[in-house]
């Protein structure tokens, strides 16, 4: 079977400084791996690197999206094959209105995938039935993307993007920062409510405390640009008690 | 002595010299208006065309930008009336009540002249001028070089009248069209008043073709009585080769209202230039101007703004898109007088380079003669932000897609400043037409 995404010894860098020193995963499908690992380790640059933002210089390594040359394909077309990355800062865009941008994403993939594209009416009623699960105030929705949304209200939106778009492949970058107690639940409820057999999930955070949520199959630890341990859900305890200093140590 | 060293005339210059020799006869109006044309030419002549020692022009070199004088345009034939029947098509079924200027000369059997408003006069300039009732000197340009030479040679255009109190529901669209032939000049001259308490909306479209190397010289003048409200929305979307300079003088009255906004997308070289005096106490001014260029297009907007009057309030915002190898320029100039106290001005010029050869220059300047006032002025200049684009490309949306997005976002902002919501589909429907053309 081919694994959802393979990466195999990837290396980038960004400002000539190398970040990702030769990691290695692989995500199956209906899998859910926690990535975990001190600041600066590498766990948003992997992220990034995943989605093609530009300025990272890939300098050795592949990486396959079900098969298919994930590093060959631009950052749209990533999304359209099903790559999604739920961003640690969304971004505020100032002028265009939430539910433009919604539905101009789900078309533009639609577009891309040979489908057809859905009416504003369709859209807007799925984006409604979405955003009642996520407690959305509907009155959000045509505001201008992301600004002056509260941390919880962006992550929030991340996940009603995430839900609308249907990924095969899900990246969690730190999902879990600022949000407080109430919005975790609610987020981490939006995405259990994603997992499927045929879709899989990277969760990157810093703490334990989303893997009580969001509950992982594979637990890896990520230091200096690789993955140097991989476990089971234990693993993310056994983190929350020792620390990563001797990951650090062992990375250096 | 004292004399102004200048090089030697150019073509269009001397060009300009030998058209008003052979015309002035034939212009409308009678002595005095003869005389105040003559007096309005030798002031040009004097100094020329204006370039870029001149500081008001200091970005547009006309010497440099403009190689010759065009014969006046003749008056319209059968031909070039029917293209004034198509011409401002982007309003078509907004209902506005349609005037149109065929080539400089107003055209009343191809306007929307039935059932007007009670309390509105419209009138062709030329008549005003035969009548000697229309005062031609542009006061407020001073003595700026292309309302000189629109003093000079302006034969046509429209007046509108609303008398005090009268609303008008139906917005007035002056249709400017310049059709094909021969390249040509027109020099129009038209003038609103609104009445103390009318309120009218006012919309212009200047069109022409492409591969035509025309000039339009347009003049506005607008009286906005006390209590009135004037909007104003004008687009310039002129042919590919042509120069188009319009000068507009707005006096607003006590508590009046002007709202004035201004999209640039067509022409190779373009000026607009609005002289704005808020002459009565609680004044307001709201000027929001985009202009949308690629190719080798050059858009200057100059605004002057002057405050009179004790607790006026005036917004200017200037957007500018630029793409290939085009220039926007905005200068902006708000005056307070002495005495003109509570005054409350802001201004704020953003431009957004798509290429690394285009080019904005902003020239904003706060002239203040009074203790008790706010007054400010901001101008950025950069390009799309690579982050938020990222954003937008990862969630599916294709590169061009995300910038046209971006675009529409950045200029949407002035298009909100319009009032009427069917004037801003029409509006936004401009921008989109020309996002297409980048594709």
């Amino acid at each position: 079977m081919t694994a959802l995404l393979e990466i195999r010894g990837l290396k980038a860098e960004i400002d000539g400084r190398q970040i990702l020193n030769g990691l290695d995963l692989s995500v199956n499908k209906g899998e859910i791996h926690a990535i975990m690992g001190p600041n600066g380790a590498g766990k948003s640059t992997l992220s990034y690197v995943l989605s093609g933002k530009p300025g990272y210089e890939i300098t050795g390594g592949e990486v396959f999206f079900n098969g298919e040359d994930l590093l060959a394909m631009g950052s749209d077309e990533r999304a359209a094959k099903g790559l999604f990355l739920a961003f640690q800062y969304p971004l505020e865009i100032p002028g265009v209105a939430t539910l433009t941008f919604l539905r101009t994403a789900l078309n533009a993939q639609r577009k891309k995938r040979g489908e057809e594209e859905l009416s504003s009416p369709d859209v807007v009623k799925r984006v409604r039935e979405l955003a009642k699960q996520l407690s959305i105030d509907p009155e959000m929705l045509k505001r201008p993307l992301n600004v002056g949304f509260s941390g919880g209200e962006k992550k929030r939106n991340e996940t009603l993007q995430m839900a609308l778009l249907e990924p095969k492949l899900c990246v969690l970058d730190e999902t879990d920062s600022g949000l407080d107690i109430d919005a975790l639940r609610i987020v981490a409820d939006g995405v259990n409510r994603l997992r499927a057999a045929d879709r899989g999930m990277i969760v990157i955070t810093h703490y334990q405390r989303l893997l009580d949520y969001i509950v992982p199959d594979v637990v890896h630890v990520l230091a200096a640009g690789r993955i140097v341990k991989t476990g089971g859900k234990e693993l993310a305890l056994e983190l929350e008690a020792t620390g990563y200093a001797q990951y650090q140590s062992e990375a250096a | 002595m004292n004399a102004e060293i200048r090089p030697a005339s150019t073509a269009a210059e001397i060009g300009l010299a030998d058209l008003f020799a052979s015309v002035r006869e034939s212009l409308p109006g009678g002595r005095d208006t003869g005389v105040i044309r003559s007096d309005a030419f030798d002031r040009f002549a004097a100094h020329g065309l204006p370039h870029s020692r001149i500081e008001a022009w200091k970005y547009t070199d006309l010497r440099r930008l403009v190689r010759d004088a065009k014969p006046l345009a003749q008056r319209p034939d059968a031909h070039a009336r029917s293209l004034g029947r198509e011409a401002g098509a982007v309003f078509a079924g907004v209902g506005l009540r349609r005037l149109v200027i065929v080539d400089g000369a107003f055209a009343p059997e191809l306007s929307d002249l039935a059932g007007l408003e009670t309390g509105v006069v419209i009138r062709a300039t030329i008549e005003a001028l035969g009548a000697g009732e229309l005062p031609l000197p542009l006061d407020m340009a001073g003595s700026d070089p292309a309302a000189e030479l629109n003093t000079a040679f302006a034969a046509d255009g429209v007046l509108i009248a609303v008398a005090p109190g009268v609303v008008v529901e139906r917005p007035i669209h002056l249709v400017f069209v310049t059709t094909g032939g021969a390249p040509a000049a027109t020099f129009t001259r038209s003038r609103v008043e609104v009445g103390s308490g009318a309120v009218l909306t006012l919309v212009e479209t200047y069109e022409g073709p492409d591969q035509s190397d025309y000039q339009v010289n347009a003049a506005l003048q607008v009286d906005v009585a006390d209590g009135a409200c004037l909007d104003r929305v004008k687009i310039t979307g002129e042919g590919a080769a042509a120069l188009h300079i319009a000068t507009l003088e707005a006096s607003i009255g006590a508590s009046a209202t002007y709202r004035d906004f201004g999209l640039t997308t067509g022409g190779a070289v373009v000026r607009n230039q609005l002289f704005l005096k808020l002459a009565g106490e609680g004044a307001i001014a709201n000027v929001h101007q985009a202009s949308l260029l690629s190719g080798r297009q050059h858009a200057d907007t100059t605004l002057v703004a002057e405050h009179a009057a004790v607790g006026s309030q005036s917004r200017e915002v200037f957007k500018a898109v630029v793409d290939e190898e085009a220039r926007a320029v905005f200068q902006g100039k708000i005056t307070v007088q002495p005495g003109a106290q509570q005054t409350d001005a802001r201004m704020m010029a953003r431009a957004l380079l798509l290429s690394d050869e285009a080019v904005a220059n902003c020239k904003p300047e706060l002239e203040i003669f009074a203790d008790d006032v706010q007054c400010g002025h901001g101008t950025t200049t950069g390009a799309l932000d690579d982050k938020l684009k990222f954003y937008l490309m990862a969630r599916g949306i294709p590169a061009k897609e995300a910038e046209a997005l971006l675009i529409q976002a950045f200029v949407g902002e002035v298009i909100d400043a319009v009032a009427r919501e069917d004037l801003r589909d029409a509006l936004s429907r401009t921008m989109l037409a020309w996002l297409k053309g980048r594709e």
